[in-house]
C-alpha cells in the first residue's frame, strides 16, 4: 500500500515541496487553490495544468456542472458529457493529485449533481486509481481515501418541508404547492463551504461532491484556514469558470492566492494575462447583482472591492465583505417532466411561400387543429419556430416579417430581398412519446403539402429526413427557486469515506 | 455575444441561473460610459424585452464602465416555450437600442 500522505487537515499547511509564498501579503494563512479548467468535461490545457503544479496548489478544485445546460440534465440525473471525456480528463487530475499529495475535489458531478452522478464519478475514480495503481503499485495514488458529498433531495421530503415553512421562495420563484416539489423527478440542494469542508476533514484524497455552489467547493479550504471570508468566496467567485477572468477564457487554468486580506488571481497559460478589468467583469458574470452573491450562511458584498495590478500577469484584490445570516440556507434546485415531445422540421423555400410564411403557419396550424380535432383525443401543444424568421426572440424580434416584403423592422435587409428560405419546426408536446409521435404524423400532410389558398397548385416542402418525425424524448421543466432552512448544514447532505485500492 | 466597434467593447446576456438573464454593456473608457449611460434609456431596454419596468435591474457601473440590467426570464429556461436555452441572444436587443439611440459608434 503506498503511503498516505501527510496529515493534511484544514488548517494544517503540508505541502510537499510548496514554494515560498508569491506575493508576501504578510503573516497568517495562505492557501493557493488550482483551478485547471471550467468545467470537467470541456478540455484541460496540459500545459497550463502543469504550470499550475508547478505553483505548488494546496489542493487542486474544479467545477463538474451547473444548470446552464439546461433542465435535462438534472430531470433524467444524467451528465452533459462524454464518459470518455470525463475520464480523460479526471485521470489528468488525479495524477497531479498524486504527484503533488493534495487533495483533488470535484463540485457537482456530472453535471447536475444528483446521487447517481457521485456515485459514477466514484465508479469512474476507482476506474482510474486501479489504473495508475497497475502503473506503479508502490507509487503515491495506489490507494486512495475518497469522500463522496450526496445533495439528493426526496421530493416527497421536500413537500413535507415545504408544508412545515421550512421552505421559502426566491424572487421570481414559480408559485408552488407542496404538489409541485413532490412532481419533482429530482431534486438537490446546493451544499456551501460547511459541507465541503466536513468532506475535506475527512483527510480524504479525492472529494466528489454532489451539487454545489460553483464557488464553495474553491472557497472551502481558504475558509477553513482563516483566509480573509470576503476574499475567500470573491476569490472563489473569480475562479469559478477556470481562465473566464483573464484575456484568454480558452486557456483554462487558474490559481487563486487566498491569504489573510484578500486574494491574488494568476493565469497559468502561456502568455495569459489577468487585468483589473478581466477580473471584476467576471463578477458580473452569470450573476444578476454584480456586487452581491447569495451563498449557504451569507452572501459576499464586492462593492468595497479594490482590484490592483501586480504586474501584467496577477491581480490584487482586497474589500471584498462576507455578511453572514443568522439562518443558514441552502439553494434547492429541481425539476419535474412536462410531457414528451416530436419535432418535424420542415424547409420551405418556394419565394411565394417564403413571403408569406406566416399566414401559411397560422393557417396551416389552423385548418390542423379543426380538421384533426376528432383524431387528437389526448391533450397536446404544437408550437411551431420559423428558423431564419423569428425563431430565436419570438414576439421579441425587432426585424419585422423580413421574408414577407413590407415587416415592420427597422433593417436594411427586411422586405423581399431578405431571407430566401425559412426552416420551419413543429414542436409537439403531449403527455407520452407515442402521443406526441402520433400527432407529429397527423400534421405531416399539413407540413408537405399545404396550399396558402384553395385556389393554387399544390406544393410541396422539402423533407430532409424520412421519417421527418424526431422523438425528442421527455421535456423537462426547472421547477423550484427556493431556499431550504437548515438547523445543521449537513442535515440535508450526506457524507462517506471510500478506501480504494488499499491492500489487506 | 455581441462585440463592438465605437463606444462599446462588447454586449453579452447570459443565464443567472434557470429564472433570471443579465446583460452586459461593457463600454471602451469612461467617456464612452458617460454616453452610453445616457443614451440607453431603461424604459427602452424594457420595452424591447417586452420586461416589466419595475422588475428591469439596472447597474450603472462606472469603474468597470459596465451598464448591466438583469430581468426575469421571458420564460424559465428550457420550458416549453423558452427559445434559447444560455440567453444569450438578448444581447442583441439591447445593441440595437444603443444603435438606434446613435449610441454605438
Amino acid at each position: 500500500m503506498a503511503a498516505r500522505d501527510a496529515d493534511r487537515g484544514l488548517h494544517a499547511d503540508a505541502r510537499p515541496g510548496a514554494a515560498p509564498a508569491a506575493h508576501g501579503q504578510g503573516a497568517g494563512p495562505q492557501v493557493r487553490v488550482l483551478i485547471p479548467s471550467g468545467a470537467l468535461g470541456i478540455s484541460i490545457d496540459p500545459a497550463a495544468l502543469e504550470a499550475g503544479l508547478a505553483m505548488a496548489p494546496d489542493i487542486i478544485a474544479i467545477d463538474g456542472g451547473s444548470t446552464d445546460s439546461g433542465p435535462y440534465y438534472l430531470g433524467t440525473g444524467t451528465c452533459k458529457y462524454a464518459r470518455a471525456s470525463i475520464k480523460r480528463e479526471w485521470a489528468m487530475l488525479m495524477r497531479a493529485r498524486a504527484r503533488l499529495g493534495v487533495p483533488l475535489l470535484i463540485g457537482t458531478a456530472g453535471t447536475c449533481g444528483v446521487d447517481a452522478m457521485v456515485d459514477w464519478m466514484l465508479e469512474i475514480t476507482a476506474e482510474i486509481a486501479a489504473e495508475i495503481a497497475a502503473d506503479d503499485p508502490a507509487g503515491v495514488g495506489a490507494a486512495l481515501r475518497v469522500a463522496t458529498l450526496k445533495s439528493s433531495q426526496s421530493p416527497d421530503t421536500l413537500a413535507e418541508q415545504f408544508g412545515h415553512g421550512a421552505i421559502s421562495a426566491l424572487e421570481g420563484a414559480p408559485d408552488l404547492a407542496a404538489a409541485d416539489f413532490a412532481g419533482c423527478s429530482h431534486a438537490v440542494a446546493l451544499a456551501g463551504a460547511e459541507q465541503i469542508q466536513a468532506a475535506l476533514e475527512t483527510g480524504a484524497d479525492i472529494i466528489i461532491a454532489g451539487r454545489a455552489t460553483d464557488t464553495a467547493v474553491i472557497a472551502a479550504l481558504p475558509l477553513a484556514r482563516g483566509c480573509h471570508p470576503g476574499g475567500a468566496w470573491h476569490g472563489a467567485k473569480i475562479g469559478e469558470c477556470g481562465a473566464l477572468a483573464t484575456d484568454n477564457p480558452g486557456s483554462g487554468a487558474i490559481l487563486i492566492e487566498f491569504d489573510a486580506a484578500g486574494f491574488t488571481v494568476q493565469p497559468t497559460g502561456a502568455g495569459v494575462q489577468a487585468t483589473p478589468h478581466t477580473v471584476s467583469a467576471h463578477m458580473l458574470y452569470e450573476n444578476a447583482d454584480p456586487f452581491v452573491l447569495h451563498e449557504p450562511g451569507g452572501h459576499l458584498d464586492v462593492t468595497g472591492a479594490r482590484y490592483t495590478a501586480l504586474d501584467p500577469r496577477r491581480v490584487r484584490v482586497e474589500g471584498s465583505v462576507w455578511v453572514p445570516t443568522e439562518a443558514y440556507t441552502v439553494k434547492l434546485e429541481g425539476a419535474r417532466q412536462a410531457g414528451f415531445q416530436t419535432v418535424s422540421l420542415v424547409m420551405v423555400r418556394d419565394p411565394h411561400y417564403v413571403a408569406h410564411i406566416e399566414d401559411w403557419v397560422g393557417a396551416l396550424e389552423a385548418a390542423f387543429h379543426r380538421r384533426e380535432a376528432s383524431n387528437t383525443a389526448v391533450d397536446f401543444e404544437l408550437d411551431f419556430r420559423l428558423m431564419g424568421q423569428d425563431a430565436t426572440l419570438g414576439v421579441l424580434e425587432t426585424q419585422g416579417l423580413r421574408a414577407g416584403g413590407g415587416g415592420g423592422g427597422s433593417s436594411s435587409s427586411s422586405g423581399s430581398g431578405g431571407i430566401h428560405e425559412v426552416g420551419v419546426m413543429a414542436i409537439i408536446t403531449a403527455p407520452t412519446q407515442d402521443a406526441a409521435r402520433d400527432i407529429a404524423r397527423l400534421l405531416n400532410p399539413y407540413l408537405l403539402h399545404f396550399p396558402l389558398t384553395e385556389n393554387e397548385p399544390m406544393p410541396t416542402f422539402a423533407f430532409a429526413f424520412s421519417p421527418p418525425e424526431m422523438d425528442r424524448g421527455a421535456l423537462y421543466e426547472f421547477q423550484l427557486n427556493h431556499v431550504l432552512r437548515l438547523a445543521d448544514p449537513m442535515a440535508a447532505f450526506a457524507l462517506e469515506t471510500h478506501e480504494l485500492g488499499a491492500s489487506a | 455575444m455581441s462585440a463592438g466597434t465605437g463606444l462599446v467593447r462588447e454586449i453579452r446576456s447570459k443565464n443567472a441561473g434557470p429564472f433570471w438573464v443579465t446583460i452586459d454593456v461593457f463600454c471602451r473608457d469612461a467617456d464612452a460610459f458617460e454616453v452610453v449611460r445616457t443614451r440607453l434609456e431603461t424604459a427602452e431596454v424594457a420595452r424591447v424585452l417586452q420586461a416589466d419596468p419595475q422588475r428591469l435591474k439596472r447597474f450603472d457601473i462606472a469603474d468597470l464602465h459596465v451598464i448591466k440590467f438583469s430581468l426575469p426570464r421571458p420564460h424559465v429556461q428550457g420550458a416549453r416555450l423558452d427559445r434559447d436555452m444560455h440567453g444569450a441572444s438578448f444581447a442583441v436587443l439591447v445593441r440595437e437600442v444603443l444603435e438606434a439611440a446613435g449610441g454605438s459608434g
